[in-house]
């Protein structure tokens, strides 16, 4: 984990960090019924700050991924509460949390998730088609932070087969910042590259993703990444065992 | 969204293409068992719809359908002409008689014996000859099928000549010599048609008390048809039918008493069945292999609305393209067999019909995958 100043040597971008964006108090989600019952998280406060890029990490099955599913709101939590940009979805109704995902949320998979079928400008374009903009809007605005990302005008009309998995991370990340989301929520973004591109990859969400309104919670496993962290948040068994501010803090309390 | 929808459709080409081929498979079946079974059976009445003139067919109270002849005494023509509101009737001989070939086969033929003064009930289309021309000597009228096929002369080295104007045929052991040749709808039974003279038709039949097969009659201009029928039915205690419903005694008589609907129906029904369970089958598993891309629609704020919209969307135009390939491999199949033994008819209600069964295979496609789009999770997008 570098340091603020270490980031800074790197030319990385460190905004200021000011409101809550994410606010977990008491979180538990429980799978199942009865003796097949599984807790999943149990009890986790969380707190993610605007122009904060946290990671969650911790071992297989501690609750990364239910617990950022909660928070971007495609998982309906059993206890406790969560709160982004100050929405409660236990208070919203499905198509309401629908349409704030629309709005405000961002995501980026592991597996990029990009329809096999459109090309990295459409399916950059599919948050705004989704939102009910017309096609040309949306192609041009995919266009516009597709070049931001670093693509050409060939590689935009490139099917997502005929690209690298780097480059269709970068699709991926254009698709999540195309409607300007409060809240980017990346899961595993770099387990299926390389470490140069995985490298590559986050400083592109660090420097293009993240800004002073807008926070980014990242679950990984890699540790080469964790030094693109401005917070690191250890779970471990469905609750947060600590949350520390480098990856060296990570490794001291390990040792 | 539509464009989303139709890029994830189109794609995949192999299961595009599967969709479509078990969609048009069953349009292609739907339309051609149909249009067989519409042709077949306008076989039935072909003969009432040539014969347009009259309005009103007389005949023995018995009757089932237009082949089934009981024939009536001459002088009931009289008692006809004697109705109200009947302009004029003229009687009508229609039999099965034998005609000798050429080179000694028999071959039975649909005879047709009109009104000696006005040839009313004439073939619609003469080809050669007029219809004039049956005053002649012994002359009849054959059907141009007949003539090139069934009553062709057949040389010694095999090869058939189509009967001409001025040929013989041995009717019923009578000389009859051919003097034009007419264009008819062709009978159920396929046989040929031969038309002659009243008079003449009676004397090729062979001898029974009662010859007259039907009555035509024209309703004087104003008179309501069902009135006169009626009217005819009270005083002479005939049955009297206006064409159409003539044709609808016919046709329910065929369908009635015949397997005829139930084997088309059979095979309408495979097709509904085998078309359902392609398409529907694969437009299900097209579904579940963009599932995944579903559930990050879902997630990225796609309402359950605009899915569902999606796949209606994608089923429609897959029903649409298969519907129209289907029906036009079916018109290819009807003009390819135009002109030939095989009855081929495409009215507008096999093509409604082939649209609705269609429809009902797409939204049943539709519905299984939409219910599985509809309960999906859009957690699943976390899921590696």
């Amino acid at each position: 984990m570098r340091s603020s100043q270490e980031l800074k040597k790197m030319n990385m971008n460190i905004p200021k960090q000011n409101d809550v964006a994410v606010k977990c108090t008491g979180l538990r989600k429980t799978f199942g019924e009865g003796t097949a019952a599984v807790q999943a998280l149990r009890g986790v406060d969380l707190e993610v700050r605007t122009g904060e890029l946290m990671m969650l990490v911790g071992p297989s099955g501690c609750g990364k991924t239910t617990l950022i599913s909660i928070i971007a709101g495609i998982l309906d939590q059993s206890q406790g509460e969560c709160v982004v940009f100050g929405h409660d979805f236990r208070r919203m109704s499905q198509s309401q949390k629908t349409r704030y995902r629309g709005e405000s949320i961002g995501f980026v998979f592991q597996a990029y998730n990009l329809i096999p079928t459109l090309t990295a400008a459409e399916n950059a374009s599919v948050p705004l088609l989704v939102r009910g903009e017309n096609r040309r809007k949306a192609n041009d605005r995919a266009r516009e932070v597709l070049q931001q990302v670093g693509f050409n005008e060939r590689m935009m009309l490139s099917l997502p087969t005929q690209l690298s998995g780097g480059q269709q991370q970068r699709v991926a990340i254009a698709r999540a910042l195309m409607h300007n989301p409060k809240l980017i929520v990346c899961d595993e973004p770099t387990s299926a590259l390389d470490h140069e591109t995985g490298q590559s990859v986050m400083e592109l969400l660090r420097n293009v993703a993240l800004h002073d309104s807008r926070a980014l919670v990242v679950v990984t496993h890699d540790a080469r990444i964790f030094g693109f962290a401005d917070r690191i948040a250890k779970l471990d068994d469905g609750h947060v065992e600590r949350i520390v501010n480098s990856a060296a803090e990570l490794n001291e309390n390990r040792k | 969204m539509n464009f989303i929808a139709l890029k994830m459709l189109v794609g995949d080409r192999a299961k595009y293409l599967g969709i479509v081929m078990g969609l048009t498979f069953a349009s292609l079946l739907l339309t051609q068992q149909s249009g067989i079974f519409v042709g077949l059976m306008s076989r039935t009445f072909g003969f009432l719809t040539d014969t347009s003139l009259p309005d009103i067919w007389v005949m023995d109270e018995k009757v089932q359908y237009v082949d089934d002849v009981k024939p009536l005494q001459d002088t009931e023509l009289y008692r006809v002409r004697g109705v109200q509101g009947v302009e004029w009737a003229v009687p009508l001989y229609k039999g099965l008689l034998r005609a000798r070939l050429d080179n000694g086969n028999f071959q039975s033929c649909n005879v047709i014996g009109l009104d000696d003064a006005t040839l009313i009930g004439g073939p619609p289309i003469m080809v050669k000859g007029a219809l004039a021309d049956l005053r002649r000597s012994d002359g009849v009228i054959v059907d141009e099928v007949g003539a090139n096929d069934k009553l062709a002369k057949v040389l010694p080295d095999g090869r058939r000549v189509p009967l001409q104007i001025g040929d013989m045929l041995e009717l019923n052991d009578h000389r009859a010599v051919v003097v034009g040749i007419c264009r008819v709808t062709r009978s159920f039974q396929s046989q040929p048609s031969v038309y002659t003279t009243y008079s003449r038709a009676t004397i090729f039949a062979p001898r029974e008390r009662k010859l007259l097969s039907f009555i035509l009659a024209k309703a004087k201009p104003g008179e309501n048809l069902q009135a006169v029928c009626e009217r005819i039915n009270k005083t002479t205690g005939l049955a009297a039918y206006p064409r159409d419903q003539f044709v609808k005694l016919t046709l329910d008589y065929f369908m009635k008493y015949t397997g005829i609907p139930i084997n088309f129906g059979m095979s309408v029904v495979l097709g509904f069945i085998i078309g359902t369970a392609i398409a529907g089958q694969t437009f299900y598993n097209f579904t579940l292999d963009n599932l995944r891309y579903f559930g990050t629609l879902k997630a990225m704020g796609a309402g359950n609305g605009k899915l569902l919209r999606m796949i209606i969307l994608q089923a429609l135009t897959v029903g649409a393209i298969g519907f129209g390939l289907g029906v036009g491999a079916a018109c290819v199949f009807g003009a390819a067999s135009a002109n030939s033994e095989l009855a081929f008819r495409l009215p507008w209600q096999v093509l409604a019909l082939t649209a609705g069964a269609v429809l009902l295979i797409c939204v049943g496609s539709a519905l299984l995958s939409i219910w599985k789009v509809i309960t999906l999770e859009p957690a699943i997008v976390f899921r590696s």
